[in-house]
């Protein structure tokens, strides 16, 4: 490692700010969620008493709890596959060198600047019931309507679609980030080999891809698990019923509407266990791709 | 050569017919941002330009109080931007140029490890936190828990790792000190990435939902996304859905023209575009 400027104090100034933000909101609150998560607030609110595992079986014997954890998981698995699929299918597209492709990526990448929240209004608006084009078309083209105010199943399919979409540009812009580092010619040696498109694609093209890939496809996860809150909460609030309660709007509720101090902590160290498994997967992943290049 | 023709005039329809399906959504918000009153259920559904874009911005701006939403997200997006790449910068220049200091590795993985732990994982006691340094409703409650970035440090301690190191070298021979060095020569060479990591913080903090919701309550402190919660609270049985639209666009309009102003930048950031 290179040391162009010896000297003994000046890089422990350098990082304070940094590891000072981090261990204040960072990791004493991160600890101190373990530690709430064995405690429940006594009933009048100004004492936390101990209970052991209390917390977790609640959680666990409750068909609310394991509801929503499948219903997460299958929403995560709609954004996840139908985002990188679409995703992938466009940056290919986009990648092409021809006349105009710049325009058509600026048109494409610029839904990356959207939030949640306002893709939540802008499709809440889209699948309205009794005014959206939605159903207007679907009026006219099949005679039928739905109603996703009433509906479960149509509830968590449009939420998913809605969060699918607003992850969008941001597939496209790292797809495409992934494909020009691919060098031309690796594809150029497969053409005079006799590849055909296709062919090329699947040998050259998506394994080559595969790293950026793998990073999208823990982002997008990280996005179906904790960023669509502010999109169903705008959308459906985790209605109808419980039919789009995803794990962290459920944690939201518990924390800061209920004010069940330790069952949210509980739920906390659960989401916990989940980033550490994908964080784990990662970097187990990259290890490989170090080594193999 | 004739097949090639054919395919590259269906791969223009195809890219064009999927390109307005995906802006669809936005385009019908739009139209419906502009919509009188009395257009806003009509059937079959107004698919043209009304006339009242201004006037319904005006009262969407109105009711939510959007001046002063509009300042506390600008600000807050702002502020944390510059300071996220401020500290990285340091971070990263301590990391780089100082040889294998005491405590180094745990100082990494310490910044590292920010990536583990989203909001969620840590709402509650974070919340508790803030609340007992009275932070509640305050800019300090906005900003400050953000400052620390995991993705600034990586990647200017990636950029600074290509910099040849004779560069500090002769900066050091010429008698510059090693701030001097950093602010002189290290940060004009990392325009591209500032620039970058800048759109990136600022559309992400602008986005930011779950965090102002929970530590503000008065309306003077709330921000621009909770402001799109309030204006669908707002009403009585059937949502004024031109006004709320007319809000949406408000509220998706800064982030874009900073992506718009930084584009260049960011797309030869993310090798998308060559460096002209």
């Amino acid at each position: 490692m290179r040391s162009s400027f010896p000297n003994k104090w000046l890089p422990y100034l350098l990082l304070a700010p940094s590891v000072f933000i981090v261990i204040l909101f960072l990791i004493i609150p991160s600890i101190q969620s373990v530690y709430y998560s064995f405690y429940r607030l006594s009933l009048f609110g100004d004492k936390l008493l101990f209970v052991g595992w209390d917390n977790f079986q609640k959680l666990f014997s409750s068909s609310d709890y394991l509801n929503s954890i499948l219903r997460t998981i299958v929403f995560a698995a709609f954004v996840v596959f139908v985002g990188l699929f679409i995703g992938m299918s466009l940056a290919v597209m986009l990648n092409q060198k021809l006349k105009g492709m710049f325009l058509y990526r600026t048109l494409f990448i610029w839904t990356y600047a959207l939030s949640p929240a306002v893709a939540g209004t802008i499709w809440a608006l889209i699948f309205s019931p009794s005014s959206g084009p939605f159903n207007f078309f679907l009026e006219a083209l099949f005679g039928t309507s739905i109603n996703w105010m009433t509906d479960s199943t149509i509830a968590l399919l449009i939420v998913a679609v809605a969060a699918t979409w607003k992850m969008m540009g941001y597939n496209i812009i790292f797809f495409l980030a992934g494909l020009q580092a691919i060098p031309n010619e690796m594809l150029e040696a497969a053409s005079i080999d006799g590849a055909g498109a296709i062919r090329k694609f699947f040998r050259v093209t998506l394994p080559l891809l595969s790293p950026t890939t793998f990073f999208l496809l823990i982002m997008n996860m990280m996005y179906a698990f904790f960023e669509v809150f502010g999109l169903i909460d705008i959308m459906t609030k985790g209605g109808p019923g419980d039919a789009t309660q995803v794990l962290v709007y459920k944690l939201y509720k518990d924390g800061f509407v209920n004010f069940n101090t330790g069952l949210a902590s509980a739920q906390s160290v659960t989401l916990f266990l989940f980033v550490a498994v994908l964080t784990i997967l990662q970097f187990r992943f990259t290890e490989r791709k170090v080594f193999y290049s | 050569m004739q097949i090639k023709k054919t395919r590259k005039i269906a791969l223009y329809i195809i890219l064009t017919v999927i390109l307005m399906i995906v802006l669809f959504p936005l385009y019908y918000a739009a139209v419906m941002s502009s919509l009188p009153d009395d257009e806003v259920y009509a059937y079959p559904p107004k698919f043209f330009f009304g006339a009242n874009l201004i006037d319904n911005m005006v009262r969407a701006w109105n009711t939510v109080n959007m001046g002063r939403l509009m300042f506390n997200s600008l600000f807050t997006a702002t502020s944390v931007a510059f300071a996220k790449i401020f500290f990285s910068i340091l971070a990263a220049f301590a990391f780089t140029y100082f040889g294998n200091f005491k405590g180094k590795g745990f100082f990494f993985a310490m910044i590292l490890i920010t990536h583990m732990l989203p909001l969620p994982i840590r709402i509650v006691p974070t919340f508790e936190l803030v609340k007992r340094f009275n932070w509640i409703d305050t800019y300090s409650a906005l900003t400050f828990p953000f400052f620390a970035s995991a993705t600034g440090t990586l990647l200017f301690r990636q950029l600074f790792l290509t910099v040849p190191a004779n560069l500090a070298d002769s900066a050091r021979i010429d008698g510059a000190g090693p701030m001097r060095f950093l602010f002189k020569i290290l940060v004009p060479l990392s325009k591209t990435n500032v620039g970058a990591l800048f759109l990136i913080e600022f559309i992400y903090i602008w986005n930011e939902y779950l965090w102002p919701l929970i530590i503000t309550n008065s309306n003077d402190m709330r921000v621009v996304q909770i402001g799109l919660k309030m204006l669908l609270a707002s009403e009585a049985m059937a949502a004024d859905w031109n006004i709320i639209m007319a809000g949406t666009i408000l509220a998706l309009l800064p982030p874009l023209v900073i992506l718009l102003t930084f584009q260049n930048t960011f797309m030869v950031g993310f090798g998308l575009k060559e460096e002209k």
